[in-house]
């Protein structure tokens, strides 16, 4: 069941934006738990840190203080490249405004974490394809982003986010972009990946709608958790 | 991976082709500038080399006049005459052989047909110290230089000019009063270094210029041949005594003769060339500065442009090296583009001149070399600030950038 083995442990997590009278608790103070193949929406209204937990949950950025352990590792006391690593071998990201590269066929999007990655070309193009399959755009492979409508974007971009075999995909805002039909879309392909293949799924959203999709739900405001327990 | 970096960087490249083609276009112009002028400088001192192989490495001139004038340029030091010459020939042993010349620029007539060619008054010596055959005809007898015959020796040049495929032997030409009998046609010279035409004269006896053309004995030059293996700087020292010694040149006094050597005169044409070679590079070599400067403007505003792209690489695990080596990558590409355009087009430039210049077209692989060298290490110095600002930036700005 979820919540079983701890994917991602944030212990007493800070997080200060600027300094003196400037200076913003974006996160103050937060404990969080996420085991492996939960699937987790984070809510909460502008400002209260929701987007701000998903970057240090995405490992790309760090904490002020507190301890942030993912996977065991300490990643908060990792170098840049270090959680380049750790994204690269271990995240998949889903965002709202699909950052897709642009006039870069959906197929060569997809691939692009592989080739970091260091796969071969050929068995490259294979994974994207399958990846491609699996979330129905086979068909479009070879579409630039440009020619392809939000939805499909978007599942361009989850393609991309499950084709390096992530433990887990940190969603912002998927469906920010999309009508509510084609959001049930997104969401739907997210759900089936959470659990068909057991990748636990992190998402920031302010539709409740979409959050009825996680098992979990996890509210902030100003920075802090205010609740935290099944949808 | 580099390969593939490669690959993305042509492909970046060529997705905005226009632009790339003009962000290179400074440093197509710096190396093609850069090889065409060292190719066409490389040619002319090569053909300088040959014009003096080919006058005779062992040749020297002795002009009356100061030093650093040139040959030719008397500069109201007195003429020689034809004893001087004589004595060279006889008291020097290291001498083949010394020959006097008088040269005027000067209207050559046949019938209706005219050419200002150079007339050359001199004797059969001169034949002989610049190794110059006969293809037609015959040289001077001894009879018609001792008496002044009005008869000449024609240059290629003005056989081709004045009488085309006929046949000049025989046929009488006018320059200025005198009428003269042509007895023969020398073979053909070629052109020298900077175009001159080395077949565009006619050559007179001595005597028969000295008394009908200039109305005086002068000898304006001296031309000497060496003996073979004699050094020609031994030679040419004791022909300066000889002289000093003839024009009675005191000691402490300044020679007002010169005698040239013909490396010395290959020396100082092969370095005008180089100068000028030199000056016209360092031109070209600033162009190629501007272009680096462009290459490294363009890249900073792609870098700005492609914030987003390179927050996304960032986000999916690219490293700072690997997002470092990209940006780099695509501007050695980028240069390495404008290297080969401008090894092409300065080829090919390189090629016209040295036509129109009419020297040998000798392109240098070292120089290419270079040029493509060159063109890489611009792409690196260049590229190196804004691959790093790009690999610095943070993924989580980089990605919200509008």
């Amino acid at each position: 069941m979820p919540g079983a083995q701890p994917l991602i442990e944030l212990a007493g997590i800070t997080k200060i934006y600027g300094s003196g009278a400037a200076e913003v608790r974006a996160l103050d103070g937060v404990d969080m738990k996420i085991g492996e193949g939960e699937f987790v929406a984070i809510m909460g209204p502008s400002g209260s840190g929701k987007s701000t937990a998903m970057n240090l949950l995405g490992c790309l950025d760090v904490p002020t203080s507190g301890h942030y352990s993912f996977m065991g590792a300490d990643a908060g006391a990792l170098s840049r490249d270090q959680r380049a690593l750790i994204r690269r071998n271990f995240i998949g990201f889903v965002f709202q405004g699909y950052n897709l590269l642009a006039r870069t066929p959906a197929v060569e999007n997809v691939e692009l974490p592989l080739i970091y990655k260091g796969v071969g070309r050929a068995e490259r193009r294979r994974l994207a394809m399958e990846a491609l399959a699996r979330v129905g755009l086979e068909a479009r492979a070879r579409h630039d982003p440009s020619e392809l409508s939000g939805g499909q974007q978007q599942r361009v971009a989850i393609a991309r986010a499950i084709v390096g075999r992530p433990a887990v995909i940190m969603a912002d805002e998927p469906t920010g972009n999309l009508d509510s039909t084609t959001s049930q879309e997104i969401m739907e392909v997210l759900t089936r990946f959470n659990a068909e293949d057991g990748i636990t799924i992190v998402m920031v959203t302010h539709e409740t709608d979409m959050a009825e999709y996680a098992h979990r739900l996890i509210r902030f405001v100003d920075g802090r958790i205010v609740s935290d327990g099944p949808v | 991976m580099i390969w593939e970096t490669v690959r993305l960087a042509v492909q970046a490249i060529f997705r905005n082709a226009l632009r790339s083609f003009l962000t290179i276009l400074g440093v197509v112009i710096g190396v093609a500038a850069v090889i065409a002028m060292v190719t066409v400088g490389q040619g002319s001192t090569e053909q300088v080399t040959s014009d003096v192989a080919r006058l005779g490495r062992n040749l020297l001139v002795v002009s009356p006049g100061r030093a650093q004038q040139g040959p030719g340029a008397a500069g109201g030091a007195a003429p020689f005459d034809v004893r001087d010459v004589d004595a060279i020939q006889d008291q020097i042993g290291s001498v083949r052989v010394a020959a006097p010349a008088v040269t005027r620029m000067m209207t050559a007539i046949l019938g209706n047909e005219n050419l200002t060619t150079t007339v050359i008054g001199t004797d059969s010596r001169y034949l002989e110290a610049r190794d110059m055959p006969v293809a037609l005809g015959r040289p001077f007898y001894e009879s018609e230089l001792r008496s002044g015959s009005a008869v000449c020796v024609l240059g290629q040049t003005v056989r081709r000019e004045l009488f085309g495929s006929g046949d000049p032997l025989g046929q009488s030409l006018r320059l200025k009063t005198i009428s003269c009998r042509v007895i023969g046609v020398m073979e053909e010279q070629g052109v020298s270094s900077f175009g001159q035409d080395q077949d565009d004269f006619v050559l007179v006896p001595l005597k028969a210029f000295q008394r009908r053309i200039a109305g005086n004995s002068d000898v304006a030059l001296i031309f000497v041949a060496v003996r073979d293996g004699v050094s020609t700087d031994a030679a040419m020292a004791e022909i300066e005594r000889l002289m000093r010694e003839r024009r009675r040149i005191g000691p402490g006094e300044e020679d007002d003769f010169n005698v040239f050597d013909m490396k010395q005169i290959a020396s100082v044409l092969t370095g005008i060339t180089n100068v000028l070679t030199g000056l016209l590079s360092a031109v070209a070599a600033v162009s190629l500065l501007v272009g680096g400067i462009g290459i490294m403007n363009i890249m900073l505003v792609s870098v700005t442009e492609r914030t987003r792209e390179i927050g996304i690489r960032l986000a999916v695990g690219a490293r700072e090296g690997q997002v470092m080596t990209q940006f780099l990558v695509e501007a050695i590409v980028l240069s390495l583009f404008g290297g080969g355009i401008g090894i092409v087009l300065g080829l090919t430039l390189g090629a016209v001149g040295s036509n129109l210049l009419r020297v040998p077209f000798s392109p240098d692989p070292a120089i290419v070399a270079i040029a493509f060298g060159f063109s890489a290490l611009i792409g690196i110095v260049f590229g190196y600030f804004p691959a790093r600002r790009a690999a610095r930036m943070n993924p989580i700005d980089a990605l919200r950038h509008e």
